[in-house]
């Protein structure tokens, strides 16, 4: 983990928390759970700052846009799309509440089309993902929820996805910014805020560049069970669904008085 | 309906010819005979002084009546229940079934489509009761006719009153009374109506208003695979369906089996003391001869079931039925399941709201995408990869005001939902042309598309109507079409 020096454990502190961290794994292990490799980011340093080194797949996890882009969450849709495009042949169940997808950009990810399930659920959004999450062989449950997310529910989601080891995403939409329903607490493993940012400017060769370059994302780790909160600067999905660390913000050498990097900066927050 | 005969061509003048104790009359006459004047009742000496060289066929009554019967239990494809409705009609038990065909609407298109490939003209009509759908399809004067519940009165109102299936001498005397339309009839006081007329009047008006139940006989082909249990003591509770229906699917799966064949369409009849017959209709997306399967996805719909006084009967068929190839138990277990979850979301939600997405070769965005069935074989296609498309689509898309010069500039700023967003970056235009093989208006209409970014990142897809230059391309007004 990139991570502030306060927080880093020293190596030997490290090594313990490893071993209780293996323990406590084992303990929770359910029978016939075997192995699972998660989901990775296929980016260390995001991939090493989740307990399980990934998205666990035995769990639910939720997905946001951020401020104004909460209602459509483009940017969190195809953030999704890329994760699951990475996650293995299986089918995907995307439930649907309104009908605005549009399945190009997921293929734009590197979702094969073949490959997604959609249900147009109106107002039984989590009806059916629970039915899907239900379901082994699914290589993930897609659910588009407006509304609130109460702690009871996405609780069944969670214990669905726990028996079958499909995992869940519940990407969360509203109308209104700043709901007060998306900051109420729920049982996901991890929450996701998806917030686009705006381009770097011009290269310094090609100044009068106007174009479109590849979008970049900011990505908050809001709640973390197990970990800790905290934040990302990441390039956008290419055609096969993975992401990459801007080269501008990562390779330069550090500014002088500054000894971390600027973007990977670990926050500790409230979980 | 009328089945066409096939001994003569089909637009030449054709009758049947019955005896009605008197003289021989005309019992029914095809389309160009109608157009000559030709009406069921007409003396046949009448008839062939109108038409010279009309062919004339004898009348089979009884045929008719087996055939209509036949047809009836062909239609049993489309709902559970179904009885012939003499002398040209089939009513249809459609309740709970018509979300299998994406509505009710699809569901009349749907029928009338098959009995077009049979070689009928039919027109059909969906209503709360029997009476007001017997009226509607009759008399309506629509080919498909839909009475949304609640409104049968309404929509009653204005058909004559012949369409409440009363006999001929009540229609004269309504008829001498003045009392021509069905609302009229309907405002007319009960009890002399009745003293006058006996009490087939206000009970035929009963059932079309829906005020009494009208029980359906349903027929039952005698080829089609099912299983009965008889109860001694009516049954009332769900859980006691649920143990019956953890009987009858085994042993319908067993028979299934022994065919060689798998369920696609499964109907549970509950025959209740009181007469009413209610339903549960299943589909399947593949042929399917799980039990544990169907047995679940029957037990899913039980909640829709009223027991009123209680059940005596309970019939599970097996309407449509498909060849199923042997499989190893447990070679099926070891492969993702996804038929029998993409059955229950399509029994849940309706068989068009669970589905694939296949692109279509279109510039157009909006044509970009089909639909396919869920389980449809792969399509091995996706979009062309090189443009970038935006993650929502706006339908319809929304106008927004925005600056910009042209012909071929990306605006400065736009205003969406009173919000200014101020361009920074853009890429375009991307210029699609209208489908004028499509659609006549599009044969010169343009769009020019740009992807913009504002001030706080965000991206959208914009585009102008028109390329700017000539104006027949286009109002150069702009639309936000989707966001990134």
């Amino acid at each position: 983990m990139h991570a502030a020096s306060d927080i880093t454990p020293a190596p030997a502190q490290a090594a313990l928390l490893h071993e209780l961290r293996a323990r406590i794994a084992r303990l929770e292990r359910r029978p016939g759970r075997a192995r699972v490799r998660p989901l990775g980011f296929g980016l260390t340093a995001i991939d090493r700052a989740l307990p399980e080194g990934g998205l666990a797949r035995f769990a639910l996890h939720e997905f946001a846009g951020a401020g104004p882009e909460v209602e459509h969450g483009a940017a969190a849709t195809l953030a999704l799309a890329g994760l699951l495009a990475r996650a293995g042949r299986g089918p995907v169940l995307w439930v649907l509440r309104r009908r605005d997808l549009f399945a190009p950009a997921l293929a734009g990810a590197g979702l094969d089309p073949d490959r997604i399930v959609y249900a147009e659920a109106g107002r039984a959004v989590l009806l059916v993902m629970e039915e899907g999450l239900r379901h082994p062989g699914l290589a993930g449950v897609v659910g588009e929820i407006e509304g609130r997310l109460t702690l009871t529910a996405s609780r069944r989601l969670q214990l669905a996805a726990e028996a079958s080891g499909v995992p869940g995403f519940a990407l969360r939409r509203t109308r209104r910014f700043d709901d007060p329903a998306l900051a109420e607490p729920n049982a996901a493993a991890t929450r996701w805020r998806v917030a686009s940012l705006p381009s770097p400017p011009p290269l310094p060769h090609a100044a009068d560049t106007q174009g479109l370059a590849r979008p970049r994302w900011r990505l908050d780790l809001i709640r973390c069970r197990g970990g800790e909160p905290s934040s990302w600067t990441v390039e956008a999905c290419d055609a096969q669904g993975r992401l990459a660390l801007p080269a501008d913000i990562y390779d330069r050498s550090a500014a002088p008085g500054s000894d971390r990097p600027v973007a990977a900066t670990a926050r500790r927050g409230a979980a | 309906m009328r089945q066409q005969h096939d001994a003569a061509p089909p637009d030449a003048p054709l009758v049947t010819a019955a005896h009605d104790g008197h003289r021989q009359v005309v019992a029914a006459a095809n389309r160009p005979a109608q157009a000559m004047g030709l009406a069921p009742g007409l003396p046949l000496a009448r008839a062939q002084a109108m038409v010279p060289g009309l062919a004339i066929v004898p009348a089979a009554p009884a045929e008719d009546a087996a055939a209509l019967r036949d047809l009836a239990g062909a239609s049993l494809r489309f709902a559970p229940l179904a009885a012939p409705d003499p002398p040209d009609g089939i009513r249809v038990d459609a309740t709970g079934c018509a979300h299998l065909f994406g509505g009710e609407a699809a569901l009349l298109t749907a029928m009338r489509r098959w009995l077009r490939q049979q070689g009928f003209a039919a027109c059909a009509a969906i209503a709360g009761t029997p009476g007001a759908a017997h009226a509607a399809a009759r008399w309506a004067g629509a080919a498909a006719t839909v009475i949304p519940p609640g409104e049968e009165e309404a929509v009653l109102a204005p058909l004559p009153v012949a369409a409440l299936r009363l006999c001929a001498e009540v229609l004269d005397g309504l008829r001498r009374l003045g009392l021509e339309t069905v609302g009229a009839l309907a405002a007319v006081p009960r009890a002399p109506l009745v003293r006058r007329f006996g009490p087939e009047v206000a009970l035929r008006l009963d059932q079309a208003f829906g005020r009494v139940f009208e029980p359906i006989v349903p027929v039952h082909p005698p080829a089609m695979l099912a299983e009965r249990r008889a109860f001694a003591e009516p049954l009332l509770t769900a859980e006691s369906f649920a143990a019956v229906i953890d009987r009858l699917v085994p042993a319908v799966c067993v028979r299934l089996e022994r065919a060689g064949q798998g369920a696609r369409r499964l109907d549970l009849l509950f025959a209740r003391v009181d007469g009413a017959v209610p339903a549960i209709r299943i589909g399947t997306a593949r042929p399917s001869r799980d039990a544990r399967h169907l047995g679940r996805l029957l037990a899913e719909r039980l909640e829709t079931i009223d027991p009123g006084p209680g059940v005596e009967v309970m019939t599970l068929a097996v309407p449509l039925a498909e060849p199923l190839a042997w499989a190893q138990a447990d070679a099926a277990e070891a492969a993702p399941d996804l038929p029998a979850l993409v059955d229950r979301l399509a029994n849940r939600l309706g068989e068009d709201r669970v589905y694939r997405l296949a692109p279509v070769e279109s510039d157009v965005p909006e044509r970009a995408v089909r639909r396919v069935p869920a389980l449809a074989p792969p399509a091995r296609a996706s979009w062309p990869p090189s443009l970038p498309r935006p993650a929502r689509l706006l339908t319809p898309p929304q106008p927004v005001e925005a600056m910009a010069l042209l012909p071929d500039q990306p605006p400065v700023a736009f205003t969406w939902r009173r919000v200014r967003h101020r361009v920074r970056r853009a890429d375009g235009p991307e210029r699609i042309a209208g489908e004028w093989w499509k659609r006549q208006g599009e044969v010169r209409t343009v769009r020019d598309y740009f992807a913009v970014e504002d001030e706080a990142g965000r991206r959208f897809w914009l585009f102008r109507r028109g390329d700017g230059e000539d104006p027949q391309t286009g109002d150069l007004r702009w639309f936000l079409h989707g966001l990134f």
